[in-house]
């Protein structure tokens, strides 16, 4: 059993017998040293752990994450926390594509810009991005929130169900039954709870965000909508 | 010559190309504007295992006696990575069909037939019921494109994990669930509302290629430590690169479903005009696994207008490890069963007709969400009818493999098998009946 306090180094250990002991232990704090943009870093944790990784990492870092904290000390390759279940992952810089997608709880957040497809299929996450994010992001996204202080990408929100989407910079380009929406005030307080639990209590004001969610005629199928396809 | 003579008129004459059910769908789609839906696989005659024979045995083969002699039909899955690989005591198993387009107590029925006879199950869109993990002894876990109902605890709950790149029926398509069988349990398991068209996605959200599938799938090792088998099933395509690449990003079983394979829905021209015949996919899938060096250490499993145990047994023959099966299996439940006729009449249909399975309609109840419906269907005597049946596919088989002089039912070769037309020996690559001709060989 992995003590409560460890630091796991990449350089001597694999992936493999990294998260064999992330698996195995139920607490506990964990620094991980040179991830060299290994894949599948604190992949499956199912623990409250906190877990710090000093440096970049490749794909599908923290992914399906439930309980545990992840803070990623540099970049995120594809599918950073993906399908996350519950806990939060923190990533201090960039990351490719694919972040957050189909996640179903709990809170991500990226300091920096996030690639194509940030949030696609989303199911519940939460992701704050505190720079922009590519095109194609919140594809399909039926639950959760995704929250963009800078901008957004072409084709943002395509096919989305029930997400709810903030934005507060500009919009290239909204996808097909993706509309802008009213910033009611229960939107502000969501999104002011939002901000605050990225740890920007205050710093900002959410009245310059735009929100964006489903028209909800593509639902169904219908004859009439082929031009939206 | 009289007016009245009948024989100056010629009978009414069909037309091959605009035949009746060309012309009726002409007249469909004048009428609504939009393309036809429907359940089931392709219905068009395609080359398939029906062109192929088995020899037998002769002066030069030896056969085993009939049903006294040991004939093996075990089969282990996942050898090449997992910790864990899993047996089957038959090589037939259950494709995978979603809580959702089927009823729960088809999912139920379906765990307990395939469990009954040793074999496996395979959950679909919209993630694992626990109606089919307590009734499945061997539960395979579907990582879909829509990822809709994918939780890591069902993972590390399953037996074997299936990474669905496509399906036979519509390569290159993703997953449609209409509202109207979109029931307030559907729609939770899927995160959506109830009542809409829910629209698989076709491409996974986090990996676009090979090189990413390998990650993706070291990924799903890691969070379930190397334990469980990891199938990546294709729709028969491009089989001989599509097996290439599944072996490359790390597969232990590859499952290749042919254009005969069913879909719960799907556009009527998707199904009739995608993908491979099952019969021309095997051969190539089989020689991209020999050229790896990988034939029988990564499994191949095959699928698509399985029916009885001569198509399981010319399957293996032709290199496959198992067989699965998603329509025959429904069918086995009691899907268009005559007993129906009546309303079948009602819905426009007849009994072996029916496959409108998306309108959840289905007066068997397993297609469908209908509460009235759904309990149509007992679930421990249709999974005792699939027991049976299943163990019938393997009977026949092994009665087949006996004949040609095999032991276990893997042994069964393309040696063993001659082909009816030249088609199918261009297919399958063995001699046309009564020669020793097979096309585009020397």
């Amino acid at each position: 059993m992995l003590a409560r306090n460890s630091t796991l180094d990449l350089a001597r250990l694999s992936v493999r017998e990294v998260n064999r002991l992330l698996h195995d232990a139920d607490r506990g704090e964990f620094l991980i040293k040179n991830p060299r943009g290994l894949h599948a870093i604190a992949a499956g944790l199912d623990a409250p752990l906190d877990v710090t990784i000093a440096g970049h990492v490749g794909y599908y870092c923290a992914g399906m994450n439930k309980h545990a904290t992840v803070t990623i000390a540099g970049n995120a390759g594809t599918g950073v926390a993906e399908n996350m279940m519950s806990g939060r992952v923190h990533v201090k810089g960039d990351v490719s594509q694919s972040a957050g997608a189909t996640g179903c709880g709990g809170l991500l957040i990226i300091d920096g810009n996030a690639s194509a497809r940030c949030g696609i299929s989303l199911r519940g996450l939460d992701i704050v991005v505190k720079g922009s994010v590519g095109h194609m992001s919140a594809f399909m996204a039926q639950a959760g929130n995704l929250v963009v202080l800078g901008d957004a990408g072409d084709a943002l929100g395509d096919s989305i169900y029930e997400a709810h989407l903030y934005v507060r910079g500009k919009v290239k380009s909204l996808g097909s039954d993706c509309i802008e929406k009213d910033m009611r005030e229960a939107h502000k307080a969501a999104l002011a709870g939002l901000l605050e639990a990225a740890g920007l209590a205050g710093g900002i004001d959410v009245s310059e965000f735009r929100r964006y969610g489903s028209a909800r005629k593509l639902y169904n199928f219908h004859v009439e909508n082929l031009g939206s396809y | 010559m009289s007016g009245d003579d009948p024989w100056i008129h010629t009978p009414p004459r069909e037309s091959a190309i605009f035949d009746r059910h060309a012309i009726a769908e002409i007249h469909r789609a004048a009428a609504t504007g939009i393309y036809d839906i429907r359940g089931f696989g392709a219905k068009r005659k395609l080359p398939h295992f029906d062109d192929l024979l088995f020899l037998g045995a002769s002066m030069s083969r030896y056969p085993l006696e009939g049903y006294r002699e040991r004939c093996g039909t075990d089969v282990t899955l996942g050898t090449r990575h997992a910790r864990k690989p899993i047996t089957l005591r038959i090589p037939i198993t259950i494709a995978g069909m979603s809580f959702g387009s089927l009823s729960a107590p088809a999912k139920e029925a379906l765990g307990r037939g395939a469990s009954a006879v040793g074999t496996s199950t395979t959950t679909g869109d919209g993630g694992m019921t626990p109606e089919e993990r307590e009734h499945s002894s061997l539960l395979v876990y579907q990582v879909l494109p829509s990822r809709y109902g994918m939780e890591p605890d069902q993972l590390r709950k399953a037996d074997a994990i299936e990474v669905v790149v496509g399906q036979g029926a519509k390569p290159g398509g993703g997953g449609m669930l209409l509202g109207q069988k979109i029931s307030d349990r559907v729609a939770e398991m899927r995160t959506l509302p109830k009542g809409i068209d829910q629209r698989s996605a076709c491409r996974h959200p986090d990996w676009t290629g090979p090189d990413d599938l390998e990650i993706k799938i070291q990924e799903l090792r890691e969070i379930t430590d190397w334990e469980k088998p990891i199938y990546v099933k294709v729709g028969a395509a491009r089989p001989y690169y599509d097996t290439a690449l599944a072996v490359k990003a790390g597969a232990d079983v590859v499952v290749l479903d042919g254009m005969q394979g069913g879909t719960a829905a799907t556009q009527e021209v998707f199904i009739e005009h995608c993908g491979l015949p099952t019969l021309a996919a095997i051969r190539p899938a089989v020689r991209a696994l020999q050229e790896l060096d990988m034939h029988r250490k990564v499994q191949l499993i095959v699928s698509g207008g399985i029916r009885g145990g001569a198509d399981v047994a010319k399957a293996l023959a032709l290199g496959a490890d198992a067989v699965s099966i998603g329509t025959a299996a429904l069918i086995a439940l009691g899907d268009n069963h005559p007993r129906w006729e009546e309303e079948y009449r009602k819905l426009g249909t007849t009994a072996g007709c029916y496959d409108d399975w998306h309108e959840g309609k289905d007066p068997a109840g397993i297609t469908t969400q209908d509460p009235l419906l759904t309990q149509r269907l007992d679930p421990v005597l249709a999974g005792k009818r699939l027991a049976n049946y299943l163990s019938v596919l393997t009977l026949e088989c092994q009665t087949i493999a006996r004949a040609n002089g095999k032991s276990h039912v893997h042994n069964l070769e393309p040696e063993d098998l001659v082909a009816l037309t030249v088609e199918a020996a261009a297919m399958a690559q063995v001699p046309l009946a009564g020669t020793d001709w097979i096309p585009g060989r020397r």
